[in-house]
């Protein structure tokens, strides 16, 4: 069956829209809603693709981003990031961490539904 | 034998003849006439009192006790003439400059005018010289007395004294007459000095007769002299190099610094040019006067019976060969010697004392306030007379209580190293700048106190001063503080030891405190004036005329006069000059008159190099000279602006650092605000983006889903619509563009209406009924002028943040009301955890939301915002620490502030 995506999202209805799309794409969605407790959903969840949000509570997604790449585990796990700051230097900062693709909101839902299946593949 | 009236009335023909000169010379020069009084020749001769009775007749004695020791004294001032001529003619120059009446009147000026230092070297020039004029009249006696010695009942041993004292008293008389006629604001004394040149002539003809005498009328020439000088003991005395340094060094300070050689030197020089002769005939003449001292010594000690005075050896032996003319000669010689020391001292010291002394303690007497007037000059004349009677009166006292049985030649050598102190403190004035008052007086009072301790003390030990415990043991049995072994230096010949200890702790203490002191304004001024007097001044000529434009002048005396007052005196002065023109000829009459008026203003010193800056082109500029002159002022006002300026310049280096950090912290705010602007704008947007594309592209929706997702878009619509408002009321607050609607409202109808919007607003329905609001209405019923929709606004916000935020289970909101002063004071305190303390500043900060945007639906624009109405009400807001929960006070002005 269908492999997993975890999405660490904290805005409800931005949430409701990623799962209803990727579900219908025939993913298994798996969801959470804080940075700080983000790797351990990680570790439970073990998805093959993660969709991260920039500013999280408590902790940023590029902190999470960073220590997902230093882990042997997660080196080579595709991880899509959302930001709406739609900064420069954030995509920036986001690829130097070893970001696999970066996405400004708002998006629209065939790039994103192409995006992942692009990183899935890959 | 030459009879003692012929003695006498030789010796008062001299005397009158000696009056008869000054007279002449005095009213010569009263007419204008000063042609010859004033040549190098004259002047040269007068420098001949430094060879007093010490060394006509002194030098004999000491060479027939001490060998060649007496070439000493000679070749102290040789040296100076020849080779320290500069010195001379930066003294002169100065005495010039500075108008400088004596030695004391230099070094007080040198050092801003100081008197005290003016006392100083008073004092010590008396003590040092008194001694001196004692020598003078036991020379004089004694050669009385070699003539009386032979007379059986003419002349008895009590005359002697008599002698001394009627000496002194016709000294006295010949100084007062002919050294106080008139105050000549030069010191300059015409017919003394005309009077002294020819004494020096009859001292050196006399002393060149004997010696010509002793050589070819008793030995047979200039070989037989040296055959028996060989043959005398005087050949075996050997040099000692050490005594010899010290004393060429002595006789050169003492010719620099005896008050009566600076007299004759630089008080009574009228041109510097005089210099150039006396450089090379001083010396020659010093050669003279010591040609002939060991030929008489030797024939002396040859002929005279032993045990007879050598001192005297230059009367006795013309004498003792019958030679009674030329013994009369002699006798005159040694008089002269006596007789123009003791005047010149006494002049010279007169004026120290009346100057630094009297007069101070004259004009301190008077009434304060009473004016000087015009009986000024016969005060001074009184005082410069009671002065000189007192000076020789000294000397005379000393004379008579000293025994007058010392050797003339050590009471000289005694006197010099008590003059010579003032030689470090002269020299440093004038070549270094950085010398001070304090140190000055404190190497004098050094230098003196070693003298007196090491020598003068000594010297009458036998009169019970010093006891013979301390000269043996030192004082207090200190080995160390032996008067003739300071610290241990024993051995030494006591008049070496002397120099030595007092002239190196003279000059260190004069040294070191200098350079730890600092010279006040005065000083530095004089300072500059003395260490750069031939920059500063002008050559010692009168003014000739036609060098000076009248328009210079004039715009120069407007800056020191006053514009009127000076255009007044030119037009004067032109009209008295017969011309039609308002500026008159710079004729050297009108420019010593300008020099005049202008030292009035800026003193004498400054009005001459002013002048001669116009009239003879120096090389400095009056804007130099003004420098100099203002010096001091500069000097305040320069530190004080300094000051000033560096206070400014920090000022405005915080200033600007200030709104350095300021600016930076504004950009990144206005950053970090964009970005979160952004994130705001764009969160909902992607909401209404992605379920509206849902909506649009699936058409096998569920009905229930459908109005879900609408809805989503709806809400996510009015959650942008609330940013934009808060935003634009934000913007609108911060620019201060707000239209206030003030009117009286009663605050707890605002209460009452901002509670029942906050419970709607926060879930809709207000359906929500576990949140408790306790208020106190007695306290809330005060009338304020008011925006009352704006501080609802406020009221709003805190209650609903209460509601939303407050983390206990059964929330409860506490509003209290109380008026402090001119406000009203509202606080807002719930029962939740509060806000942690580092958090209490942000609250108030845009988008500063502290927990999940989720559950608040604010932008975190609120807090924001209620500050800035507060701050356009003319209260404040802000987090009340020390309450259990989070609390808000905020104060409103019972009416609004005017405007």
């Amino acid at each position: 069956m269908g492999k997993t995506v975890l999405l660490i999202e904290d805005e409800p209805n931005i949430v409701e829209a990623i799962r209803f799309l990727l579900a219908r794409d025939g993913w298994r969605v798996e969801t959470h809603g804080r940075g700080d407790t983000a790797l351990e959903a990680v570790q439970k969840h073990q998805p093959d693709l993660i969709v991260l949000d920039v500013m999280l509570p408590k902790r940023s997604g590029f902190d999470i981003l960073r220590d997902l790449r230093a882990s042997q585990a997660t080196r080579d796990l595709p991880v899509m990031m959302l930001t709406a700051r739609g900064q420069t230097k954030d995509r920036e900062l986001a690829e130097q961490y070893g970001v696999s693709r970066f996405m400004t909101k708002p998006f629209s839902n065939t790039d994103m539904i192409a995006a992942v299946r692009e990183l899935a593949e890959a | 034998m030459v009879s003692f009236n012929i003695l006498i009335a030789v010796c008062l023909a001299y005397v009158v003849f000696l009056f008869g000169i000054a007279f002449y010379a005095d009213r010569r020069a009263a007419q204008g006439r000063l042609n010859w009084l004033r040549s190098p020749l004259v002047y040269t001769l007068s420098l001949s009192i430094y060879c007093t009775a010490w060394t006509f007749y002194g030098a004999v004695g000491n060479a027939a006790r001490s060998g060649l020791e007496y070439v000493t004294i000679y070749l102290g001032p040789t040296l100076v003439m020849v080779g320290w001529w500069w010195l001379l003619r930066r003294l002169v120059r100065i005495g010039r400059a500075q108008r400088i009446t004596s030695i004391a009147d230099l070094i007080s000026s040198r050092f801003g005018k100081s008197n005290l230092l003016g006392v100083l070297v008073t004092l010590l020039a008396v003590v040092g010289t008194t001694p001196y004029i004692a020598l003078q009249l036991q020379s004089v006696t004694l050669s009385f007395s070699v003539f009386s010695r032979d007379m059986s009942a003419g002349f008895a041993q009590a005359d002697l004294a008599s002698t001394a004292l009627w000496v002194a008293i016709g000294l006295t008389l010949f100084t007062v007459l002919f050294g106080t006629r008139n105050l000549d604001a030069n010191e300059r004394h015409h017919g003394v000095v005309t009077a002294i040149a020819f004494e020096a002539i009859v001292k050196l003809v006399a002393l060149l007769s004997v010696g010509a005498f002793v050589v070819w009328g008793i030995a047979e020439g200039p070989a037989d002299i040296l055959a028996r000088i060989d043959a005398s003991p005087i050949a075996a005395w050997e040099i000692r190099p050490g005594r010899w340094a010290a004393l060429i060094f002595l006789s050169a300070a003492a010719f620099l610094c005896l008050p009566r050689m600076f007299q004759v030197m630089v008080v009574e020089n009228a041109d510097e040019r005089n210099l150039a002769m006396a450089g090379w005939a001083f010396p020659l003449y010093l050669m003279l006067m010591s040609l002939f001292v060991l030929p008489i010594a030797v024939v002396g000690l040859d002929l005279m019976p032993r045990g007879s005075n050598p001192d005297l050896f230059v009367l006795t032996l013309p004498l003792s060969q019958g030679k009674d003319g030329l013994a009369l000669l002699s006798f005159l010689g040694g008089f002269s010697s006596a007789t123009s020391m003791v005047i010149v001292a006494a002049i010279a010291l007169s004026t120290m004392v009346s100057n630094h002394i009297v007069m101070p303690v004259w004009l301190s007497m008077r009434p304060p306030g009473a004016t000087v007037s015009g009986d000024l000059r016969r005060v001074v004349l009184t005082a410069r007379r009671v002065s000189i009677t007192v000076v020789v009166g000294l000397g005379y006292a000393y004379y008579r209580f000293s025994g007058g049985g010392a050797a003339l030649a050590s009471i000289g050598l005694i006197s010099f190293v008590g003059v010579a102190q003032v030689l470090p403190v002269l020299l440093g004035g004038l070549f270094w700048r950085r010398a001070t008052r304090i140190a000055a007086a404190a190497g004098l009072i050094t230098g003196f106190s070693v003298w007196l301790y090491t020598l003068f003390l000594p010297s009458i030990a036998g009169g019970g001063v010093l006891s013979v415990a301390i000269m043996q043991n030192g004082l207090f049995g200190f080995e160390v503080l032996r008067p003739q072994g300071l610290f241990g230096t024993s051995g030494l010949d006591p008049v070496v030891h002397a120099i030595v200890w007092s002239m190196l702790l003279n000059f260190l203490v004069f040294f070191v405190v200098s350079l730890f002191t600092f010279p006040n304004p005065v000083e530095r001024l004089q300072g500059v004036q003395f260490v750069n007097v031939f920059e500063h001044s002008q050559g010692p000529r009168g003014w000739t005329s036609g060098g000076a434009g009248a328009d210079d002048l004039l715009v120069m005396s407007q800056r020191i006069l006053g514009a009127q007052q000076a255009r007044q005196l030119f037009e004067n002065e032109a009209k008295a000059q017969g011309k039609i023109d308002h500026l008159p000829d710079s004729s050297p009459a009108f420019l010593e008159r300008l020099e005049r008026e202008l030292a009035g203003s800026v003193g004498s010193a400054t009005a001459h190099a002013m002048i001669g800056q116009i009239a003879e082109g120096a090389s400095v500029s009056v804007q130099d000279l003004m420098a100099v002159a203002d010096e001091a002022a500069e000097i305040m006002e320069y530190s004080n602006q300094l000051e000033a300026k560096s206070a400014e310049l920090g000022r405005t280096a915080r200033q600007l650092s200030e709104a350095n950090e300021k600016l930076t912290r504004l950009s990144v705010q206005k950053d970090a605000f964009l970005s979160q602007i952004s994130h705001e704008l764009r969160t909902p947007m992607t909401s209404i983006r992605a379920f509206s594309e849902i909506l649009r592209d699936m058409d096998m929706l569920e009905p229930h889903d459908q109005h879900r997702y609408a809805s989503i878009i709806h809400d996510e619509t009015l959650r942008l619509t609330r940013l934009l408002d808060d935003l634009l009321d934000l913007s609108v607050l911060e620019n201060g563009q707000v239209a206030l609607n003030c009117e009286t409202v009663v605050l707890s109808d605002v209460l009452d209406r901002s509670a029942a919007a906050a419970l709607v607003s926060v879930f809709g329905d207000g359906s929500e009924t576990t949140f408790e609001i306790i208020r106190n209405r007695n306290q809330e019923d005060l009338q304020l002028i008011t925006d009352g929709d704006r501080l609802s606004q406020v009221f709003i916000n805190l209650i609903s943040n209460a509601r939303k935020y407050c983390t206990a289970a059964q929330p409860v909101l506490s509003i209290s009301v109380a008026v402090m002063g001119q406000n009203v004071a509202i606080d807002f305190s719930d029962n939740g955890e509060g806000i942690p303390s580092h958090q209490q500043p942000l609250v108030f900060e845009k988008f500063a939301r502290l927990t999940d945007h989720a559950r608040a639906g604010g932008a975190g624009l609120g807090l924001a915002i209620c500050r800035e109405i507060m701050n356009n009400l003319g209260g404040t807001v802000g987090y009340l620490p020390g309450e259990s929960g989070t609390a808000f006070r905020v104060t409103v002005p019972l009416k609004p502030p005017a405007t």
